[in-house]
């Protein structure tokens, strides 16, 4: 999930540290070419694909999968290129260790920003074009007939003159032994015969019978649990707590106090640590945030909306006189609460600490940063410690974050010998988050006598994730992130030309720690401009596609998206009585999307979203079914916020603390959406996260086609709208 | 000590009364495709029959349970041959991250032993499961086709 601006990616820099005691490779030695071999003594043919003598193809992964299918898409891609029997195709995870002993061969581990594939579609094709390449001259050295001879298909390779065939799976272990070419061209995209379509995820079988292992999930021999409270308040300190009063409760080992704001319960279950947590007598110091209200937090932003001072994220033509000067200005404030990540399968992670090792077991979106935070809790050298990645119940970009296992490494550091397993509680994991930034924005625009937009200026006020996770990644003092979807070019452009334009932001940041949530800020900039959009398409007596289309015609591929999405809803013919239909477009992550909304909604605020048509344009779209699966469900997270999200501040902690009161949608809330998934080729762009934030805006837009109200502060059920 | 069935396998658990099933069957019996998501009886991921209705085992006492019969998602299958809903989970490629898909197996399972072909209100109304993934749509789908099997 995280947005990262493109220069200066790295937050971790991986040092050439030992062979990692974790590693699971061997290598032959002394003599004759080395063959790195996997943990089942199989080789490696480059490092991306290891054969087995069985035919199996093993895929590495190295981003992390939590349900967007990122690991089938990779799989694909190195598979298109291997030409291997799709049938045969397994994954693995090579650990952060191994990455460090073997210089980064993987690339980057982290896995945010929708980036799994459009950043690693280069090095993990020629991955599987390498593996290819040496399989056949293996082949091709058996025969003593020149590879260029050879062919491959599913895993067989043929010589055209004398017709001989062999298997990947005979020559794998001749394959290892031969130096890597260096000149390894890839596909026209034209030949591709797996990328492109929408196989079944490689990953389903053991999540519909229990057999998968999560994270939570996670048995080690001798191994305790751990319940842990951080103080409430950010900011605050852990005081003192009563040990003598859950000493003696049933299955209780320790109590220890983890850094300087937290206190854990180590004990038998988990049931038992956190029954005794319950039971345990806590002070905190809540420090001076202990004061801040939700009422000081909407100040804040507010007076940022008017202030002069502002970094500057996209500029055209003068807007402030342009907008002096206008026929007609319209002018609205929207704004964004903080918004929980909530993945299903609540933080945890499995420690087990040595004075020469750490071990950590967990779900991670960043398996780099994993390991770096294990090595600096343990006080280890890199080199000693490991991460083990387990599959994740989710991640949205909160397991981007590695405060989880920071904890659990102090927890066992504090145990030397005894893993410990961490496992937060669903009320831990709601008030401790990295929330999904709250903002405000004030949206003015200028129309000429005949309703064209001359002027726009989108005032945005508010949080900065990369001021506080990043602060390195600032552009002196600007947070670039802020402006996604109102750039003016790159990943997240606007697609509308207007001619004098000013897009500005008032950094004000609560003490409460903002992360990376699904969508990140395009989220909240895609309401913001397109309910204004459609604001000033009625204030001026215009359909609101048609105003849309006058301002986009040197933007194409935006328009593409949005027409398309038009087409498929019937825009242009009458929805069926008491229906009404909204409409948006935007761009993230490299990808174009748009929605289209039908809805009704009766005098009593009862809302029934009956269809959503979706459009995605990727770019290259490596698997459609899948690129429809994430569209369909991030419409469920964006929508879950429109109607429910909202994370408030009372006496400096947060107020919600389970699904009762920060709600997610349900089945019978769920639209039918069709989604186009319409791959113009050409670039790479993401799909677990662009599309979910044209959802919100399509939905308020049909709203107001159905009542003439704007809403313009969320969620809507503050608004008193429910779903029918 | 409890006396359980789970999976038609007696257990004597050696826990408090008061304990929830769910942590029971988790840390006891071991069965961890039970899963944890809220603790209140919100979510549904701890979803498992007991005598035969789905219920939310965060929010049951294990002493409720006892001389119950209890199924989870791992006794499903019967002799490793997956039920129709498990094939349609496959088939309609349902889950993302997976975590919620026990609980709403579960859920499923009871709801077609009641209606063996619910309507879409039918459906809307038995399965309540959170899924922050936002699997609805390929629920809906495998539901249906599960009970056209
Ligand atoms: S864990 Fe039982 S309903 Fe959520
Ligand atoms: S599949 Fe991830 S929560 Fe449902």
């Amino acid at each position: 999930m995280n947005f990262v601006p493109k220069m200066n990616r790295r937050s971790f820099v991986v040092g050439t540290a030992a062979v990692g005691s974790g590693l699971a490779l061997g290598f032959d030695l002394p003599f004759g070419p080395k063959v790195v071999r996997a943990a089942d003594g199989s080789p490696e043919v480059g490092v991306w694909v290891v054969i087995r003598p069985d035919e199996t193809v093993v895929i590495r992964i190295a981003r992390s999968e939590m349900g967007q299918g990122t690991l089938t898409g990779l799989a694909q891609m190195v598979a298109e290129e291997l030409e291997c029997d799709w049938s045969k195709v397994t994954t693995e995870y090579p650990t952060p260790g191994q990455s460090v002993a073997r210089k980064r061969a993987w690339g980057d581990y982290s896995t945010g920003g929708s980036r799994g594939i459009r950043e690693s579609h280069e090095y993990v094709r020629k991955g599987g074009a390498t593996a290819r390449m040496m399989l056949i001259q293996a082949a091709a050295n058996e025969w003593k007939v020149p590879a260029a001879e050879c062919s491959v298909i599913n895993s067989t390779i043929t010589h055209k003159g004398s017709g001989r065939t062999t298997t990947y799976g005979k020559v794998a272990e001749a394959a290892a032994k031969i130096e890597p070419p260096t000149d390894v061209k890839l596909k026209d995209p034209k030949d591709w015969k797996l990328i492109g379509k929408g196989v079944l995820r490689l990953d389903t079988a053991d999540k519909v019978n229990g057999k998968q292992v999560y994270g939570a999930d996670l048995k080690l021999p001798g191994m305790l649990n751990a319940a842990i409270k951080a103080c409430p308040v950010f900011g605050g300190k852990l005081k003192s707590y009563d040990e003598a009063k859950v000493a003696g409760m049933k299955g209780v080992k320790k109590v220890v106090k983890v850094a300087d704001n937290a206190v854990a319960v180590v004990a038998d279950t988990w049931w038992h640590a956190k029954t005794a947590l319950d039971a345990l007598p806590i002070v905190w110091d809540e420090g001076p945030n202990g004061k801040i209200q939700q009422a000081d937090i909407v100040a804040m932003l507010k007076e940022g909306l008017t202030a002069e001072q502002a970094f500057v994220g996209n500029k055209v033509g003068d807007a402030k006189a342009a907008l002096a000067g206008a026929a007609k200005r319209i002018e609205a404030t929207y704004a964004y609460p903080w918004q929980s990540h909530a993945p299903m399968e609540p933080l945890n992670a499995t420690a087990l600490y040595t004075a020469d090792k750490c071990e950590v077991w967990c779900g991670t979106q960043n398996g780099e940063a994993a390991l770096a935070a294990t090595a600096e809790a343990s006080g280890l050298p890199v080199g000693k410690c490991e991460v083990y990645k387990q599959l994740l119940g989710g991640g949205f970009g909160r397991r981007g974050r590695s405060d989880y296992v920071t904890q659990a490494v102090q927890i066992a550091k504090q145990m030397p010998g005894t893993p410990i397993k961490l496992l937060w509680s669903r009320e831990e994991d709601m008030t401790q988050g990295t929330y999904h930034p709250t903002t405000m924005a004030k949206m003015t625009a200028g129309l000429d006598a005949d309703g064209n937009l001359v002027a726009l200026h989108a005032r945005i006020s508010g949080q900065s994730i990369l001021s506080a996770l990043f602060p390195a990644r600032l552009q002196n003092g600007m947070d670039p992130a802020t402006f996604q979807g109102f750039a003016p070019a790159g990943e997240a452009a606007i697609g509308y030309t207007v001619p004098n334009l000013l897009v500005d932001h008032a950094m004000r940041n609560p003490h409460v720690p903002p992360g990376f949530w699904r969508g990140v800020n395009i989220n909240q900039n895609a309401i913001y401009l397109e309910c204004f959009m459609d604001e000033l398409a009625h204030e001026t007596k215009q359909d609101p596609l048609a105003f849309r289309q006058k301002l986009m015609s040197k933007h194409p591929k935006h328009l593409a998206v949005l027409n398309a999405v038009a087409d498929k809803i019937g825009w242009t013919t009458p929805p069926p009585k008491g229906v009404f239909r909204g409409i948006a477009q935007h761009m993230g992550y490299g990808s174009y999307v748009a929605a289209a909304a039908e809805i009704s909604l009766d005098d009593k605020g009862a809302l029934k979203i009956h269809r959503m048509v979706a459009a995605t344009d990727p770019g290259h779209a490596v698997n459609p079914a899948q690129i429809e699966r994430q569209v369909s469900g991030s419409f469920v997270y964006g929508l879950s916020a429109l109607l429910y999200g909202e994370v408030t501040v009372k006496n400096g902690r947060i107020e919600q603390e389970n699904f009762d009161t920060y709600n997610s949608m349900r089945i019978s809330e769920m639209p039918k959406v069709e989604s186009i998934v319409m791959g113009s080729g050409g670039f790479w762009g993401g799909v677990g996260e662009p599309t979910i934030c044209v959802a919100a805006p399509a939905v308020l837009n049909a709203i107001f086609a159905a009542t003439g109200k704007r809403y313009r502060t969320f969620p809507l059920s503050q608004h008193n709208i429910r779903t029918a | 000590m409890v006396k359980l069935t789970v999976n038609g396998i007696s257990h004597d658990v050696d826990v408090e009364p008061d304990t929830p099933l769910l942590w029971v069957l988790r840390e006891q019996v071991g069965l961890t495709g039970t899963k944890y998501g809220c603790g209140v009886a919100q979510c549904g991921a701890c979803t498992v029959h007991v005598d035969g209705v789905a219920t939310r085992s965060c929010s049951m006492q294990v002493s409720d349970a006892a001389g119950k019969q209890i199924t989870t998602v791992e006794g499903l299958a019967v002799n490793g041959a997956m039920t129709k809903v498990q094939q349609a989970w496959i088939a309609n490629d349902v889950p993302q991250c997976g975590y919620c898909q026990s609980g709403m197996i579960m859920a499923v399972t009871a709801l077609l032993k009641e209606k063996a072909k619910p309507t879409d209100a039918e459906i809307d109304a038995a399965i309540t499961n959170i899924c922050r993934c936002g699997t609805f749509q390929q629920v809906r789908a495998a539901i249906h086709a599960a009970a056209n099997a």
